[in-house]
């Protein structure tokens, strides 16, 4: 993979999305054999307005870190898809949550629509680990790492109280886009 | 025994080069976007014997890092470009008193409050004069996370060494992404400490002018001398001499001036037969090493000069290349303080100026295209 892959985290302060960032940079880099870079973006406030995290992943070292063309993203608030959906590439990957995001851009992108909030609060009754069904979802969408890599990488950052919380959130997200991805 | 990659913030890193050098004392107020420094080093420096303080505000935190290493500890404040220029005032003191110290000021958008969350590279000449009067100032710019480690720790080294405060510059970009990068083993770098003082206590000066640098007792080990902002005698204590006055201020900048070959460093890419050279740091270093590499896969030579240490800025080696390349590119998150210098010292070559002020990065594709056009 001499090709940068490129995934952006877009939503709004506060959902986790510079966390789901920094696993999926760990997953890649530490427990994974690729290098990685993790950069991000966000306004001055610390809850609401629109940010972002990129990680770029490849077999080369990686110099400019950040994204320009974009394999994959994220987007967990129609503000985020807005503002950020114009760099995906051709064939690149638009996953958005279905609740938040209801005018999907155009794009010669594939568009993966799913309620990840929602499924976050009603199968674990958290709404807060949204950003870790997220990294399942895309971890199965894209391969880019492996399920042990992503799960090692989960299971270092989050709170010791919560591993298990995280575990079913990761494994929710690995069913979930399978579903999607045989539709 | 190799050791185990981390993923780190380039402001972490910044922390574990400070703890690798030897740091003992950090006084600062916290800012974005070098606040993590700040953060880190509160919880590592007590578990290594270290103390943290947070005082009233930038100017009492220069002035407070100032007084620990008059005390013998290594010391660090860090900070962004508004409490930059809050420190200027001790970092001027701290030169004449020649105190070592380091600073690192992780640039924002400037001026003034700016855009506390974007980058810039808006503090290079503020580095070099922001504080009145002449003065040496040494600066160091790294590019990538492991990097920062390493420059704090040649920072600390430098101001050790030459007794004198030294900036570690770089922007939000580096200061908040992360990369992989290992944490180097004890012996790995050079960490040069403070040259012990072992004459007679009647027999000791700090301002010794026998001396090139004369060695700095820790204020408080029997070793009596005076610190002062003043022009001084070689005691410490104030003159009007205008003889010493003026040997005293020639001095400072000889101790740097005639040591700028092994204070230098400059990493080159492509330079042997480069036509159209991009010379940067920080994280547009970056951008032009991507769009160097792109543009030597369409068959154009071009090369990179990156310089890790732009105060004493690289006047030689910017005059050497500017003989033998067409163009020289200057890209700068800022609107032209290094292409200034850069245009100072070509003889040849064209200097062009890539600038940015809207607290995006410079993008390799506006470097490619510069590239392209220039060469």
């Amino acid at each position: 993979m001499s090709e940068r892959y490129e995934i952006r985290f877009s939503g709004s302060g506060g959902q986790g999305m510079i966390l789901a960032g920094i696993i999926m940079a760990e997953a890649a880099s530490i427990y994974g054999t690729k290098n990685a870079a993790q950069s991000q973006s966000y306004g001055p406030e610390s809850r609401g307005g629109a940010s972002k995290a990129e990680v770029i992943i490849s077999d080369q070292p990686i110099d400019y870190p950040k994204a320009t063309s974009i394999s994959c993203m994220l987007a967990m608030t129609q503000e985020a898809c807005d503002k950020y959906h114009g760099d995906i590439k051709d064939g690149g990957i638009l996953l958005v949550d279905a609740e938040e995001v209801k005018k999907i851009p155009d794009g010669k992108f594939r568009v993966f629509s799913f309620p990840i909030i929602g499924t976050a609060r009603d199968e674990l009754g958290k709404t807060i680990a949204a950003n870790i069904v997220s990294l399942g979802m895309i971890t199965e969408l894209t391969g880019i790492v492996t399920h042990e890599a992503i799960e090692k990488a989960v299971l270092a950052r989050v709170p010791a109280a919560f591993l298990d919380l995280n575990k079913k959130a990761l494994q929710l997200g690995f069913e979930k886009a399978k579903g999607l991805k045989n539709k | 025994m190799a050791q185990k990659k981390k993923l780190l913030q380039g402001n972490e890193a910044c922390v574990e080069g400070a703890l690798y050098a030897g740091c003992k004392f950090y006084a600062g107020y916290p800012i974005t976007p070098s606040t993590e420094i700040a953060e880190g080093l509160s919880v590592r420096l007590p578990k290594v014997g270290g103390k943290f303080i947070q005082m009233e505000d930038e100017i009492a935190s220069i002035a407070a890092a100032i007084g620990g290493s008059v005390a013998g500890l290594k010391s660090l404040t860090a900070t962004s470009g508004p409490g930059f220029s809050l420190k200027q005032e001790c970092l001027g003191y701290a030169c004449i008193a020649e105190i070592p110290l380091v600073i690192v000021n992780v640039m924002r958008g400037g001026p003034s409050t700016g855009y506390p969350t974007g980058p810039s590279q808006a503090d290079i000449m503020q580095a070099k004069w922001g504080t009145h009067g002449d003065h040496p100032v040494i600066a160091v710019t790294p590019s990538y996370v492991q990097e920062i480690l390493s420059e704090t720790v040649r920072a600390f080294n430098l101001a050790e060494k030459f007794r004198t405060p030294v900036i570690v510059l770089y922007d939000e970009i580096i200061g908040h992404m992360r990369e992989p990068i290992t944490i180097p083993v004890p012996g790995e770098l050079e960490v040069i400490d403070r040259e012990k003082v072992t004459c007679e206590a009647d027999e000791y000066f700090p301002y010794d002018e026998r001396y090139e640098i004369a060695p700095l007792a820790p204020f408080g080990s029997g070793y009596r001398f005076h610190v002062t902002g003043l022009n001084h005698k070689k005691d410490g204590f104030p003159t009007n001499d205008s003889k010493q006055i003026d040997a005293n201020n020639r001095r400072i900048m000889r101790k740097i001036e005639n040591h700028k070959e092994e204070i230098w460093k400059n990493e080159e890419t492509f330079l042997d037969d480069a036509e159209v050279v991009v010379f940067t740091l920080g994280s547009t270093a970056r951008s032009a090493r991507f769009a160097v590499n792109k543009a030597r896969e369409e068959g154009i030579k071009a090369g990179l000069l990156r310089p890790l240490t732009i105060w004493p800025f690289p006047d030689k080696a910017i005059t050497e290349l500017s003989k033998r390349v067409k163009a020289i590119i200057v890209p700068e998150m800022n609107l032209g303080q290094m292409t200034l210098e850069v245009e100072r010292c070509s003889k040849k070559a064209d200097v062009v100026g890539i600038h940015r002020v809207d607290g995006e990065p410079i993008t390799p594709a506006q470097i490619l295209d510069a590239i392209k056009k220039h060469k």
